[in-house]
């Protein structure tokens, strides 16, 4: 190293309310009085987003400014002298409240926001206790702009909070500000509807009641409320949810707490997506075919009919295929396999795969710190996006990229087979289709070498040889490269992790005896049992054994129940716990939030079968815990540190670092193309998600 | 609203005001057209810059800041473009003179741009003009054609090795634009709010890059201060108030209109010399000096010489030079009702105090010239205006409020007046029965 000359500060001193802080140059004195939890008040300012100093809250004294300063605007400097709680500060503030009091609606006893509203807190802290104001308030009438988003002009306080979380953080720019001067309003983009995302994101950003969602609105008061920390189960991002429960009814899904990878991001999915556990269609109890119906019966009859058919079946020799969902839990997905390993001694298992990491792990074997987490994709100085649509099939790495663009000015290149909305801040966009993305990526080459590292995520384009291509493409590059494989599911990653795979054991070891894919499964002639959980491969397929027998453990009655011979009712995401892999894989905790009459979680009812069949000593006992307990000793990458876990933080697994020496068979990876309103086959029975006019979206849409 | 020159006035900027056919460039160029730029083109940068700090020339548009120092801000390193944009929103009440000088002088403008651009190494300038002047923007154009076709604007204009190009852009009718970062906000197509500042434009400007940004007059006075010199053009005003400035007198005189006078002029002399004193033989009330932002004076504050640092001494602004003239008869609720109509309908709506401020006041200040006015009302007017006045993101909520709390202080008699018992007109108890 050389001698450095006038290194830039690493650190600024300055004084508040005669505390002495520091903070690194350029920390907005708002943000660094918060971290030495001294609170500066502000409506407009808003992390993350950029600046408007429009509130005039966040006003105070500093020592050599004539003028009060807006802490949300000024830098910190040294030697700064700060004072933010003195006489003519609460002065000013209780004048802002008093001018922003005039218009505003004092309806809080039947707001949505009353309790947990920014307004009203302020307002008890700052305000005056009695009203000057004895003229006529402005006053305009609420509006519907979608089926989730309502909008109460009277309300506004005028933040432009939404207008940014849409614009900035969203990308869409659904939101802007119309008319002038005390009749602005927030205003949607299609004068009176709004066509955008439905994230709801503007509504939750909303520092009082003026942004309402139709799912909550007039429900109950948020103190009335259990409020669940879980993980959104609908796409593979793995977002952080917490949601609201009342009376055993799920009725709000935010993130408001900022806990997890996604701090407050959540899409549509995952703040409204939770209708499906309250559809009437769900199944509630078991059944079984009679004269060619199915009708309910009991558990006990439902488990010991399955359990005779298991054993016969076994007995006779006969062929047992298992196919699982990416929606179950690793806790699930792994006694499944041991299930059928050990209990029905086959590897003929598998689920519907949508990405290859099989290969890329192989691939990329003896490189340690290849995969990339969600962090990377946010803290990445330039990422490459092949093949995949990513707001709408990944909105949360989306989101992150979109981040990482705004606050440290990556770059970002995209190879995809049609527009995509990365292409509007993208440093480089290409379109090619399919087939043709090694082209592109060699035009790209001399600027990628340029980067000074680069996150790479890739479709399910990029399968088999295709992905030992570009490692080795990326490896010519001369930079740290890390990988994200897309893949569709809240525990598509899992299901791999857990073994899920007719060739390949928990933690990608290799089975010595490899079973059956999906797609052979369901190609088999002489298939003796069919047994599903919690998946539906039959929809837009046909089973070519005309002799099986066929299980399903699921919510609703879908095209692999109408044939079925026995369907057991199980429960929703939201309904169990457990622990889930992202795309990114890390493992976070589900919990259950609500109950519903006559469903059992699948971990309960393969257990059940397992005891019925006399398994349960082998197997082991079905409780969440105590799988995980095994999955934590046994499962390579899984040993993480259980604090981060019980806190409902997400840990990083790190899967395998060597050969993973097995043929991929690439025509079973498929990915389901599903967009921001769908998610396989839970999104349809979703009553608000179908609601959407933009529902139900395509993926490359200009 | 030109009027005949007075002897009083010194007729610099406006000098070519009343030639036949002043607007073209044939007559501009007969009278000492272009020449301070072919001058401008053989000095340096810094030596222009230098002939301004002399000059003391300081912005016309109502802050008052020295152009020169304005200027030399602009980092002439910085790689990115350079832009020069003159700001012709003239909307402030009582303001009329950068349209007079765009209507008969045009040329003035485009020689002031020039030698801007040529300071700064610009090749690119825009001239914003208030949405209502729909008819200046066919004379700017005009003169544009004209300039282009005589190598004014253009490729190596004049063989100087000099490239630049000016277009004019219409406003939309929003007071708030001629708030230099509005103006930018607007100019770039955006919402016609404000900016954070800093950055100030001449760091980050138009697109992000540095800008000069200046009022129409202040662009104007630079072609004379290079042809006559610094010096001689300081020598016109008082200290630090270098030169000449427009003045807009309106209201009960009885010679209103635009003059030309040095700096440090005296305000009586202007009202009952230059203007022919108060219309009717009236007295004089109350003086507006500086547009509708600037506080009011009481007719026996109005014995001073007007330059910058005087009228801050009054406790006042120069402002844009739109001087209100009231006589005795003159309703000061009425007038301060007037004011908060004004603000409140062209207030941005951006910041909290004056989108909810101003019309606050404005609900108040009708009740209050309607009769139904009371007592705490008085105090309530003057209050609210201070709690706006500093703690508004742009000068906007400043410039409704310093009146307000003038008009309040100075003439709080007149607000008291209107305080009547309230009259309700009541029957007789017999004629109550009668209906009944």
């Amino acid at each position: 190293m050389s001698t450095s000359t006038a290194a830039p500060p690493t650190v600024v001193n300055f004084t508040v309310d005669g505390r002495q802080l520091s903070a690194p140059p350029g920390t907005l004195l708002i943000d660094a009085c918060k971290r030495a939890g001294i609170e500066i008040p502000a409506f407009c300012y808003y992390e993350g987003y950029s600046l408007q100093a429009a509130c005039r809250m966040c006003l105070v004294e500093v020592e050599k400014m004539p003028k009060l300063q807006t802490a949300c605007t000024l830098p910190v400097m040294e030697g700064m002298i700060v004072r933010s709680e003195t006489e003519q500060i609460h002065k000013a503030r209780k004048g802002t409240l008093e001018f922003l009091l005039t218009n505003h609606p004092l309806d809080c006893p039947v707001c949505d926001k009353g309790g947990e509203c920014e307004l009203q807190d302020m307002v008890f802290r700052y305000g005056a206790g009695e009203s000057r104001f004895t003229e006529i308030k402005n006053h305009e009438p609420e509006r519907q702009w979608s089926p989730v988003v309502f909008y109460d002009p009277a309300r506004c306080i005028l933040c432009y909070r939404c207008v940014r979380a849409c614009n900035e953080g969203m990308g869409v720019g659904a939101l802007g500000v119309t008319n002038r001067g005390v009749v602005s309003e927030i205003a949607p983009n299609m004068v009176d509807h709004l066509d955008c995302d439905e994230c709801g994101a503007c509504i939750d950003i909303c520092p009082v009641g003026a942004l309402t969602s139709n799912t909550y609105r007039y429900k109950t008061r948020p103190w009335e409320m259990q409020h669940v920390g879980t993980v959104c189960t609908h796409c593979s991002n793995g977002c952080k949810t917490t949601l609201g429960v009342r009376n055993d009814e799920i009725v709000r899904g935010n993130n408001r707490d900022r806990s997890g990878i996604n701090g407050e991001f959540l899409c549509v999915k995952g703040r409204y997506g939770f209708d499906v556990s309250t559809n009437e269609e769900r199944v509630t109890s078991p059944m079984i075919r009679i004269n060619g119906k199915l009708e309910a019966v009991s558990w006990s009859k439902a488990l010991g009919f399955v359990a005779e058919k298991f054993r016969s079946v076994s007995t006779a020799g006969g062929s047992f295929g298992v196919v699982a969902g990416p929606h179950l839990t690793n806790e699930e997905l792994f006694y499944l396999q041991k299930f059928t390993r050990a209990g029905l001694k086959t590897s003929n298992l598998d689920h519907a795969r949508s990405g290859d990491l099989v290969t890329l792990l192989d691939a990329l074997s003896g490189k340690t710190d290849a995969l990339a987490t969600s962090d990377d994709c946010y803290n990445t100085k330039a990422a490459l996006v092949i093949g995949s649509d990513l707001s709408q099939q990944h909105p949360f790495l989306a989101f992150q990229l979109r981040a990482d663009v705004r606050h440290h000015k990556a770059n970002i290149y995209t190879v995809t087979p049609g527009p995509v909305r990365e292409a509007k801040y993208s440093a480089q966009s290409i379109e090619v289709p399919v087939g043709g993305e090694f082209d592109a990526l060699r035009n790209l080459t001399e600027t990628l070498k340029g980067e000074q590292e680069l996150v790479i995520l890739f479709g399910d384009s990029i399968k088999g040889q295709r992905v030992r291509d570009l490692v080795e493409w990326a490896s010519g590059l001369g930079i740290p490269v890390k990988y994200v494989c897309l893949v569709d599911y809240s525990n598509s990653r899992g299901a791999m992790d857990m073994g899920v795979m007719p060739n390949l054991l928990p933690g990608y070891e290799v089975d010595p005896h490899p079973g059956m894919s999906l797609g052979q499964m369901l190609s088999h002639e002489t298939l003796d049992v069919l047994w599903v959980v919690g998946a539906n491969p039959l929809r837009g397929k046909t089973l070519a054994s005309k002799q099986a027998f066929v299980v399903t453990q699921t919510m609703f009655l879908e095209e692999t129940s109408e044939r079925a011979d026995v369907v057991f009712p199980s429960a929703s995401a939201y309904e169990k716990n457990g622990t889930v892999t992202n795309v990114t894989g890390q493992v976070q905790r589900l919990k259950a939030a609500v109950r519903t009459m006559g469903a059992k979680t699948d971990l309960e009812i393969c257990g059940l079968l397992a005891k019925e069949l006399g398994l349960a000593v082998e197997i082991g006992v079905w409780s969440h815990d105590v799988v995980f307990k095994e999955i934590h000793k046994s499962v390579r990458g899984y040993n993480v540190p259980l604090p981060i876990l019980i806190t409902g933080g997400a840990a990083a697994t790190n899967p395998v670092n060597g050969r993973v020496a097995v043929d991929v068979r690439i025509e079973d990876i498929q990915s389901a193309g599903d967009t921001l309103f769908t998610s396989g086959e839970l999104g349809r029975y979703s009553k608000l998600l179908t609601s959407v006019p933009e529902f139900p979206g395509a993926l490359y849409k200009r | 609203m030109f009027n005949e020159p007075h002897p009083d006035e010194v007729r610099i900027i406006t000098k070519r005001f009343g030639l036949p056919n002043s607007a073209s460039i044939d007559t501009y160029l007969a009278h000492e057209g272009y020449v301070a730029f072919m001058k401008a083109a053989e000095m340096t940068p810094e030596a222009i810059i230098e002939e301004l700090k002399v000059s003391s020339l300081r912005g016309r548009g109502g802050a008052g800041f020295p152009t020169g120092l304005k200027w030399s801000f602009i980092p002439r390193d910085n790689p990115k473009p350079k832009y020069v944009v003159v700001n012709a929103d003239e909307s402030e009440p009582g303001t009329c003179k950068d349209r007079l000088l765009i209507e008969n002088d045009p040329h003035q403008l485009i020689e002031g741009c020039l030698i801007a651009a040529r300071t700064i190494g610009c090749k690119l300038g825009y001239i914003y003009i208030r949405g209502e002047y729909r008819y200046l923007i066919d004379i700017m154009d005009k003169a544009l054609a004209e300039a282009y076709a005589h190598g004014y604007l253009g490729k190596n204009i004049k063989g100087t090795g000099i490239d630049f190009d000016l277009y004019t852009h219409s406003g939309a009718g929003a007071y708030e634009c001629g708030e230099e970062s509005a103006l930018l906000e607007s100019l770039e197509g955006k919402r016609g709010v404000p900016r954070i500042r800093p950055p100030f434009p001449a760091v980050s400007g138009l697109y992000a890059s540095p800008t000069v940004l200046n009022n129409v007059e202040t662009f104007c006075s630079v072609p004379a201060i290079l042809r006559m010199g610094g010096q001689a053009y300081a020598d016109l005003g008082t200290p630090k108030n270098g030169g000449t400035r427009m003045l807009c007198v309106s209201g009960h005189v009885n010679r209103p209109g635009v003059y030309e006078i040095p700096l440090g002029f005296s305000m009586q002399k202007m009202i009952y010399d230059v203007c022919g004193g108060i219309r009717g033989g009236k007295k004089l009330k109350a003086v507006i000096p500086g547009g509708s932002s600037s506080p009011v004076l009481k007719a026996d504050e109005c014995d001073f010489p007007m330059d910058y640092d005087n009228y801050a001494r009054m406790k006042t602004m120069a402002g844009s030079g739109g001087m209100m003239v009231m006589d005795e008869d003159t309703d000061i609720v009425k007038v301060a009702l007037r004011t908060m109509r004004f603000y409140a309908h062209e207030s941005c709506g951006w910041c909290i105090p004056c989108r909810e401020g101003t019309t606050w006041l404005r609900k108040i200040l009708t009740r209050m010239d309607e009769g139904t006015g009371r007592r705490a009302d008085i105090d309530l007017i003057h209050e609210l205006a201070k709690n706006m006045l500093g703690r508004t993101f742009c000068p906007l909520g400043d410039a409704a409020a310093m009146p307000t709390i003038g008009f309040v202080e100075k003439f709080r008699e007149e607000f008291e007046a209107r305080l009547r018992e309230t009259v309700v007109p009541v029957t007789s108890p017999d004629q109550l029965i009668a209906i009944g």
